[in-house]
């Protein structure tokens, strides 16, 4: 027994901590990446809860109790965060926004995730012609100006929410490309992937159990990174009026209804603006942190 | 040299030709552009009508080739809403959007590049806090908000600047902060991480072993380094902003090609998009192509790849 004590500590010394330990030590020393992932949660909760913790419902409106004052400026607990220029509840406004956003994000980042990675792997696995096709694609759609091409689909086909998701989803995914395929490179040549082509194994099989386990570690960065990038943009597009239609609770859509009140009544146009800043910044650190965790060596 | 100049060159077309081809596409997403224009409540007749004026009822390939052809004299025919040819209203409108574009990535670089260098010389300092906060804080920014409230500080409770419009510099002191502030966290961490690893090689510890001050190295052998991927970034940034310029003009009401398609997405006005997509990615391909050409000349090593 005496012996075994004095045998774990010197065993651990020469050893080393196994990977998961390492990897436990370097999540719960990450500030940022607690940081977003709370954050990241705690909204989500609040966007599936939203039917039970709204106090009001979204769309309800009352004209004659207009644009009352949060609680913090005076007003009262009925309506904790005020009311917008419909007299509609604005922190249950709030509460179904996060749906929104978070829906918007999480599907769009997995449709253009797929486009992206396919290309990306396929690139970098084949490589000659099949990987000059895909960069030049991936320059065709850097050329293009997202928020323009996106505006200009929306005001054709309509605002719904299908195709605001649509549409980000098929123009974000250079991100991914360009990861993919890099990553794809680095692992193309390692012995394992060698080792199952020797014994014979078939093309996506050597893609779907050799290269791709190696690469998840940056597809996961980089979804959390391009959800970000879709909330945002959705928000700007909704803002300019062509993304989310009304009456749907939409951040973006909060803060460009606020505008035309926001000389006397500021606190419409900031609230749904920290939210949504909040949100964005926490599933960055959230990506940012993954990123150290996994690959401490890529740090920027 | 040349030849890298020339095979970016020819690269450089066929992507301008691909999405010259996508932006005029775009037009026919609605299945039928003739009755988009027409709106709601036009008669079949109408519509007609301004299939065979437009010329909506041929093959669109040979709609296409038209297009192209004339776009490339310049005319990109006349815009449905102002009446008038696109080309003009659009030159009328660049002035404002590359004025906007060349104050914000000034403002970026200038902010960004000290910024990065003061972070990377010393590595978790405040400043290096401080940098990082604040690239943080600019990649999560929606800059819609961020418009509204410098708006609402300095136009409007200290009455500082004027809150919109274009009519003189001080204009565009808020819409250059906004626009500057999207590019800068990118430019910050590239410019950071270049630094840091140019600061420990080989030749940085040589210039310092032969007595080289502390400024000589950091600014002639360090930074000359570091900065060569920062200026390819500034190029394509650059870019992205012109395309981006359509959410800060709009927010300040500053008339330039991105408000201007703002208004012409609104109206349904195709011609005018179709163009603006068409110049603001032609714009990005100027840019990146000058930057990898630039880059190839101060680094031989990119001409291979």
């Amino acid at each position: 027994m005496a012996l075994q004590r004095i045998a774990d500590p010197l065993l651990e010394e020469i050893t080393g901590p196994n990977p998961r330990q390492i990897l436990r030590k370097r999540v719960t020393g990450h500030a940022g990446l607690l940081f977003g992932v709370g954050v990241v949660l705690v909204l989500l909760i609040i966007a599936i809860l939203a039917p039970v913790l709204a106090p009001h419902d979204p769309y309800a409106q009352n004209l004659a109790n207009r644009m009352v004052k949060p609680v913090f400026m005076g007003g009262t607990w009925e309506h904790p965060l005020g009311t917008d220029h419909l007299g509609r509840d604005y922190l249950s406004r709030l509460i179904y926004g996060a749906r929104v956003s978070l829906l918007i994000g999480t599907v769009a980042a997995l449709i253009s995730g797929v486009i992206g990675t396919a290309m990306g792997v396929a690139a970098g696995y084949f490589g000659g012609k099949v990987d000059a096709v895909v960069t030049f694609l991936i320059n065709v759609r850097l050329a293009m100006p997202v928020v323009l091409v996106a505006l200009a689909v929306v005001a054709i086909l309509g605002g719904s929410l299908q195709v605001v998701i649509g549409v980000l989803g098929l123009l974000l995914w250079d991100r991914f490309a360009v990861v993919m395929r890099a990553s794809t490179l680095q692992v193309r040549r390692r012995e394992y992937v060698a080792a199952a082509q020797a014994i014979g194994a078939s093309t996506p099989r050597v893609i779907l159990s050799e290269i791709m386990p190696n690469i998840a570690n940056n597809l996961i960065v980089i979804v959390t990174l391009e959800m970000a990038h879709a909330i945002l943009l959705e928000a700007a597009l909704s803002f300019l009026g062509l993304g989310v239609q009304p009456p749907t609770p939409s951040w973006g859509l909060m803060v460009s209804e606020g505008k035309n009140m926001m000389l006397f009544e500021p606190w419409l146009v900031l609230i749904p603006g920290i939210v949504l800043f909040i949100l964005v910044l926490a599933i960055n650190l959230m990506g940012d942190g993954l990123r150290d965790v996994t690959a401490p060596e890529n740090r920027s | 040299m040349l030849q890298f100049i020339l095979k970016r060159l020819g690269l450089a077309v066929l992507v301008a030709l691909t999405v010259s081809f996508i932006s005029f596409s775009l037009l026919f997403l609605s299945g039928d552009p003739a009755a988009a224009l027409a709106g709601e409540t036009a008669s079949g007749e109408d519509i007609e009508a301004l299939r065979r004026v437009y010329g909506f009822d041929r093959p669109m390939l040979v709609q296409y080739g038209e297009w192209l052809w004339q776009a490339l004299q310049g005319n990109f025919g006349e815009s449905y809403y102002f009446k008038l040819p696109v080309a003009s209203l659009i030159a009328d409108r660049l002035s404002v959007t590359m004025t906007l574009g060349v104050c914000g990535i000034t403002f970026a670089l200038l902010t960004a590049v000290p910024l990065g260098v003061a972070a990377a010389i010393k590595p978790n300092s405040l400043i290096d806090r401080v940098a990082l906060f604040l690239s943080v804080a600019g990649q999560a920014m929606p800059s819609f908000w961020f418009g509204l409230i410098l708006i609402v500080l300095f136009g409007i409770q200290l009455g500082w600047l004027p809150p919109s419009g274009a009519s003189t510099w001080r204009h565009f002191i808020m819409p250059t902060i906004v626009l500057g502030y999207y590019a800068m966290p990118a430019i910050m961490r590239l410019t950071r991480a270049g630094m840091l690893e140019v600061l420990n090689s080989d030749y940085i510890r040589t210039a310092r072993a032969k007595g080289a001050g502390e400024g000589r190295v950091l600014f002639k052998h360090a930074l000359r380094n570091a900065i060569i991927p920062v200026v390819s970034l500034a190029a394509v940034q650059m870019g992205f902003m012109l395309g981006g310029s359509i959410v800060v003009e709009s927010v300040f009401a500053l008339h330039g090609a991105g408000y201007l398609a703002w208004e012409s997405i609104a109206r349904n006005d195709l011609p005018t998009v179709q163009a603006l997509i068409l110049i603001f990615s032609m714009f990005y391909i100027i840019f990146t192509f000058l930057a990898d050409v630039l880059n190839a000349w101060l680094d031989p090593r990119m001409r291979s790849s």
